[in-house]
């Protein structure tokens, strides 16, 4: 176990040095001088010079990149050429709100899409099997903010169900909080629901042929335990594969529904920074959201090889 | 599934759509983008106005004989705008997904083939996986401004692993036929065995793939252009236009909805023929999620 652990996790180094160097490059890349790019037309020599001495500009690109990755490995991401603060502590103040809204995100998910995913599977061919074919392929094509669009008009703004928008911390209170995430969190989860339920039916399919669901029905249990306790656990592993790679993948519909809902995350720093060209910090948060999906990426594979020694010895 | 237990099934294309007629959501589908590529094929003939003409009296006004699908805030007629915007969603789904399988097929050939470069360079394509596609798209996009070139050759960098995975899972697959094996020992170059006996086998899937590529890439623009990180507002996109619509959308919603509409059927109808192509072109696939 332990010799797979360490041969996995130098796996995702060498990945994770490469998103490093491409986030690296992306600036050192982009035609014409970074410095000028960043600070405007309107920019002094002296504030060129500035920024060209806080990017470490001056220096050949090797060493920056080593003095980059140094300063990182001690905790150091740099600071906003806009707020001059440092970029760890502005996404700390943002990733709340977005951490909620992804949890509350894919809570909704599974609540959703197992049940479906399993009833599709049991009863192949039949109705909610069609219900759920059919909201695999419209999740995968309607954009996150039209859906967001038709909650806001249908339950904010006729029934008048629900603020239209805004976003009130876990911290004040269940209610509040969950009154304002519950659009988001649908709107979101929109996709990966027909993403997950999909897979669910998929999986489900495959294992209800059976022999040992064959066994469990013959020996009389009853269809809910034979359903969930025999054929859901043993389907499981591409589930949570899909739950899992889609929680990481889920920063990209954050960006969006954020700004839909007027929600103040990590999504509205990343537009406003890149808007604002803040270099230090839409490096920093695309370095950290890239080395969330490795990680978790990391915890799937390793919660395969606990649970299927197979995986282990390969 | 039937096509292949049937022995008396013709072997030609048109023989076979005929025995085996397309759902009708395919059909439907079919339909659909063909009136899509006639809106921008044809869209100063079909546009009522010019799509940037502005016309302070005639703000935010509903829908009407003039104005079929009502006016914009700066008093541009809608339908005219969403009739153009047609133009830029085709043209960076073609973009992207053409652009994505001619560096990503030869990367994922090579990778297939060489064992000796796969490591480092699927490692490299990890990377380039684990950064979330958006937020790679608004960076490019921000920082090197100009228009739908960059906006398609941001869109198309996160898709190229996709391309060679699929490439390379195919290549592997096929290294462990007898046909591979058999050229190998007749001493087939590696560039001519690649081209005539590994490269075909990457087609049908690549064509599916493709398609679905098609639809996202006009998906993320319409996302980019949301976020005001797309292609100028002066060149409509479906994008853009929800993207100011939303300013007015407690006067007008239809402004986001029109628009919305449009842009998720052609969506959709690209990921049906997707589901479609994925089922005749490769029977093995036949129900699996994409």
């Amino acid at each position: 176990m332990a010799s797979y652990f360490l041969r996995r996790l130098a796996m995702a180094i060498p990945v994770m040095f490469f998103v490093a160097l491409f986030v690296f490059l992306l600036l050192r890349l982009t035609p014409g001088d970074p410095a000028q790019a960043i600070a405007g037309d309107q920019a002094t020599p002296a504030q060129l010079a500035a920024i060209r001495e806080n990017l470490g500009l001056d220096r050949p690109i090797a060493s920056q990149f080593v003095t980059w990755i140094a300063g990182m490995a001690e905790g150091d991401f740099g600071s906003s050429l806009i707020s001059q603060r440092p970029v760890l502590e502005m996404i700390g103040q943002r990733i709340g709100p977005t951490l909620a809204l992804a949890v509350m995100a894919m809570i909704f998910t599974v609540v959703i899409s197992l049940p479906l995913g399993v009833l599709a599977a049991w009863r192949h061919g039949g109705m909610v099997d069609r219900f759920v074919m059919a909201l695999s392929v419209v999740g995968f094509s309607v954009p996150i903010f039209v859906i967001g669009y038709v909650l806001i008009a249908v339950f904010a703004v006729n029934l008048k169900w629900f603020p239209v928008q805004g976003y009130k911390p876990l911290a004040e209170g269940f209610g509040p909080f969950f009154h304002r995430i519950l659009m988001p969190g649908l709107a979101l989860s929109f996709f990966y629901i027909a993403l997950v339920s999909r897979m669910t039916r998929a999986s489900m399919l495959e294992v209800l042929r059976e022999d040992y669901v064959r066994t469990a029905r013959a020996k009389g249990l009853g269809e809910r335990i034979v359903l969930f306790r025999h054929a859901l656990r043993n389907a499981a592993i591409p589930i949570l594969t899909v739950v899992g790679t889609g929680f990481a993948m889920m920063v990209s519909g954050v960006v969006v529904t954020e700004t839909v809902f007027n929600i103040p995350g990590l999504g509205r720093l990343v537009v406003d920074g890149v808007l604002a060209r803040d270099y230090p910090l839409i490096q920093a948060i695309i370095l950290l959201t890239a080395g969330t999906y490795v990680l978790i990426n990391l915890l799937i594979d390793l919660s395969y090889a606990l649970t299927d020694p197979r995986i282990r010895y390969q | 599934m039937s096509a292949s237990s049937n022995p008396a099934q013709g072997t030609h294309p048109r023989r076979r759509l005929l025995e085996n007629p397309p759902h009708w959501t395919t059909v439907l589908a079919v339909a659909v983008l063909v009136v899509v590529i006639v809106m921008a094929a044809f869209a100063p003939q079909l546009a009522n106005f010019e799509p940037t003409k502005l016309n302070a009296a005639m703000r935010l006004k509903p829908a009407s004989d003039t104005y079929w699908l009502g006016t914009d805030s700066f008093g541009r007629d809608l339908y005219s705008r969403v009739v153009y915007g047609a133009r830029v969603s085709l043209l960076v789904g073609a973009g992207v997904a053409i652009g994505a399988i001619v560096i990503g097929l030869p990367l994922g050939l090579i990778a297939g083939w060489y064992r000796g470069i796969d490591g480092v360079l699927m490692r490299m394509m990890d990377g380039l996986m684990a950064i979330p596609g958006i937020l790679l798209a608004i960076a490019i996009v921000a920082l090197v401004r100009g228009g739908l070139v960059t906006v398609i050759i941001a869109i198309m960098i996160p898709a190229i692993p996709q391309v060679v995975r699929l490439v390379r899972a195919r290549v592997i697959a096929a290294r462990e036929e007898t046909y591979v094996d058999a050229a190998v020992l007749l001493g087939t170059r590696p560039g001519k065995l690649i081209r005539k006996h590994l490269l075909p086998t990457t087609i049908a899937p690549l064509i599916v793939q493709g398609t679905y590529m098609y639809a996202s890439a006009i998906l993320t623009e319409a996302a980019l252009s949301f976020l005001g990180v797309g292609i100028g507002t002066e060149v409509p996109s479906w994008g853009n236009i929800m993207a100011e619509g939303r300013l007015y959308f407690a006067i007008n919603p239809w402004l986001v909805f029109w628009p919305a509409i449009v842009l998720s059927l052609c969506i959709l109808s690209i990921n049906l023929l997707g589901d479609a192509l994925r089922d005749r072109l490769d029977p093995k696939m036949q129900g699996r999620a994409p």
